[in-house]
């Protein structure tokens, strides 16, 4: 039998109703929203269920939305199902004030290192998770880099004047 | 594994049970810049902690300031071995954001310089698994068939080691007869030295004694700690992106996929030459089916984000504005959200792209292959002879650059 999309989707309302929201369907992924206090239930039950078996996880990242008041961080999963060779893609929000996630560390050994990179980078706190120390960048660091408050150089400022370069 | 009774040694006793090693960050036998502190018992390895991060470059921060197109030379650095895959991976992401369908031509030429970008990655990488295991023939004598591989690179797009090859759309320009030709020499000459190389490893006793049993994982430990690429295909499971989920034409090439069945270092090894053997009927099949196509096609007709001809910029009006609007990086690009994977050579690398309609990227994550299936490297060496965790170490295939990012 083949999984699709549709199916999943039926699944996932029947055991969580009205919990998952934002059902999409971008370039044929399934995607949809789950409360913080929920990611690992989810993935429980996609991880666990004889049909669904997503049993892989593919990436764990986080993106920044500054705008978006009480929800400013997304916490990214991609699942992969090897039986039926079907993605999925979840997202929690949180907070960037209390950004507090449950780690996905004792289903998958793989999440460790990138729930880290997902610290390191946005500060994403993962609950439970046995090292949860940055990975890529020093340890001195004080701030998350990755964050929208901090861009990069803007290349039209005119405040600065070099000799050789012209700008 | 080896339990040996741990020692009672009276206080104050200069006699520690057991020595911290710090292998790395730069040593010739960690092949990159990375740090293992080993806590050793003897000789063998009871513990260990991976250190990465010394060569960050924060692409990710840079790509969200980028035009499309110049993220491309951001992707040569991840795994610069093979770097022409991250190229293709990136424009292959970038299309399916577009939409745009490329000519059969183009995807068969992309697959060639893919499969050679592939078979030079596994070559360096079983090359090096024999120079750690005393063996520096084979890696010197399949050199030259890289050295081979780096000038057919050279004369499709000027670069050897980090190529910026192709782009969104195509190729910068046609192939040359001159790089078929070298493509026909490398087809002609390496599976006589891949032959060899075999002969020389494949069933040497050293070598087979050398590797068998050290650092085996299951394919279960395998999926769980995300290993993909060949290190998963090792360990029994035939999971590879090309036949799961084909790009570029894929489809239309006959391979089979070869799996180990222990995951250690020699089914690794195995694993990466019969890659390379399918990979050269890959580019094989893709010179055949060439010999049917317009030879003067080499990318899409996609004149929004495909640079124009420069006698054409200077003599026509569209030419010229669509080249303008390139260079300034302020073509259109739809807002969406995707994620595309390619089957790099040491695993699935993935693009996770999020464009809000803006110039650059909203957020750009890169899967790495290496960065995830490494930290499986305390529980694969634990136990082992520090030779063994060495040899470990280079039959993974980390390459430091596609680890930091």
């Amino acid at each position: 039998m083949s999984l699709t999309n549709d199916y999943i989707k039926q699944r996932l309302v029947e055991k969580f109703g009205e919990e998952l929201t934002s059902f999409e369907e971008p370039f044929g992924i399934l995607s949809f929203t789950a409360p913080a206090a929920l990611n690992l239930k989810v993935m429980q039950f996609l991880y666990d269920d004889e049909e669904l078996q997503f049993r892989f996880l593919t990436d764990l990242t986080a993106v920044h939305y500054p705008h978006q008041a009480d929800a400013e961080l997304a916490v990214v999963y991609h699942l992969y199902n090897f039986r039926e060779k079907v993605r999925l893609r979840l997202k929690i929000f949180v907070p960037v004030a209390a950004p507090k996630v449950f780690t996905a560390t004792k289903l998958f050994e793989s999440a460790n290192w990138m729930e880290r990179e997902t610290y390191d980078f946005y500060g994403v706190e993962f609950v439970g998770h046995p090292n949860l120390k940055r990975i890529l960048n020093v340890d001195e660091m004080t701030y998350f880099p990755m964050r929208k408050e901090f861009p990069l150089e803007d290349q039209t400022r005119i405040d600065k004047d070099d000799e050789m370069f012209g700008r | 594994m080896l339990e040996q009774p741990h020692i009672n040694l009276p206080q104050g006793s200069i006699e520690k049970q057991t020595t911290t090693l710090n292998l790395g960050p730069t040593h010739p036998a960690t092949h990159g810049v990375f740090q293992n502190i080993l806590e050793m018992d003897g000789e063998r390895v009871v513990n260990s902690e991976s250190t990465v991060g010394y060569i960050h470059r924060a692409f990710e921060k840079i790509a969200e300031r980028r035009p499309y197109y110049q993220i491309t030379p951001l992707t040569d650095r991840l795994n610069y071995c093979s770097a022409p895959i991250n190229n293709m991976g990136w424009h292959l992401t970038v299309e399916k954001l577009l939409g745009v369908q490329t000519p059969k031509r183009v995807d068969y030429l992309r697959v060639i310089i893919m499969e050679l970008a592939r078979i030079t990655d596994h070559l360096i990488c079983n090359g090096v698994v024999g120079v750690d295991t005393g063996a520096f023939t084979g890696f010197l004598y399949l050199m030259q068939y890289r050295e081979l591989a780096y000038e057919i690179y050279e004369e499709v797009c000027g670069s050897r080691l980090t190529t910026n090859i192709g782009r969104i759309g195509g190729f910068e320009r046609n192939f040359t007869p001159a790089a078929f030709q070298k493509i026909e020499k490398f087809l002609a000459g390496f599976p006589k030295a891949l032959k060899e190389f075999e002969t020389l490893m494949t069933r040497n006793r050293i070598f087979v004694e050398r590797t068998t049993g050290v650092g085996p994982i299951s394919a279960e430990r395998a999926m769980n700690y995300g290993f993909t690429g060949p290190n998963l295909r090792a360990a029994g499971v035939d999971y590879d992106v090309r036949v799961a989920h084909p790009y570029s034409s894929y489809e239309d090439f006959e391979f089979s996929i070869p799996v180990g069945t222990t995951g250690d270092c020699y089914d690794r090894f195995l694993v990466r030459n019969a890659e390379m053997w399918q990979s050269l009927s890959i580019i094989r099949q893709a010179m055949d089916k060439l010999k049917g196509l317009p030879d003067d096609v080499y990318h899409a007709d996609l004149p929004a984000y495909y640079l124009p001809q420069k006698q054409d910029v200077y003599t026509k009006m569209e030419a010229l504005i669509y080249h303008f609007k390139i260079i300034m990086g302020e073509s259109d690009i739809l807002p969406g959200e995707l994620y595309n994977a390619v089957e790099g050579a040491n695993g699935e690398l993935g693009f996770y792209l999020i464009s809000d309609g803006g110039r650059s990227p909203y957020r750009l994550h890169f899967r790495r292959p290496c960065f995830i299936y490494y930290q499986a490297y305390p529980e694969l060496v634990k136990g082992a002879m520090l030779s063994d965790a060495i040899i470990c170490l280079s039959s993974l295939n980390l390459i430091a650059g596609e680890l930091d990012a």
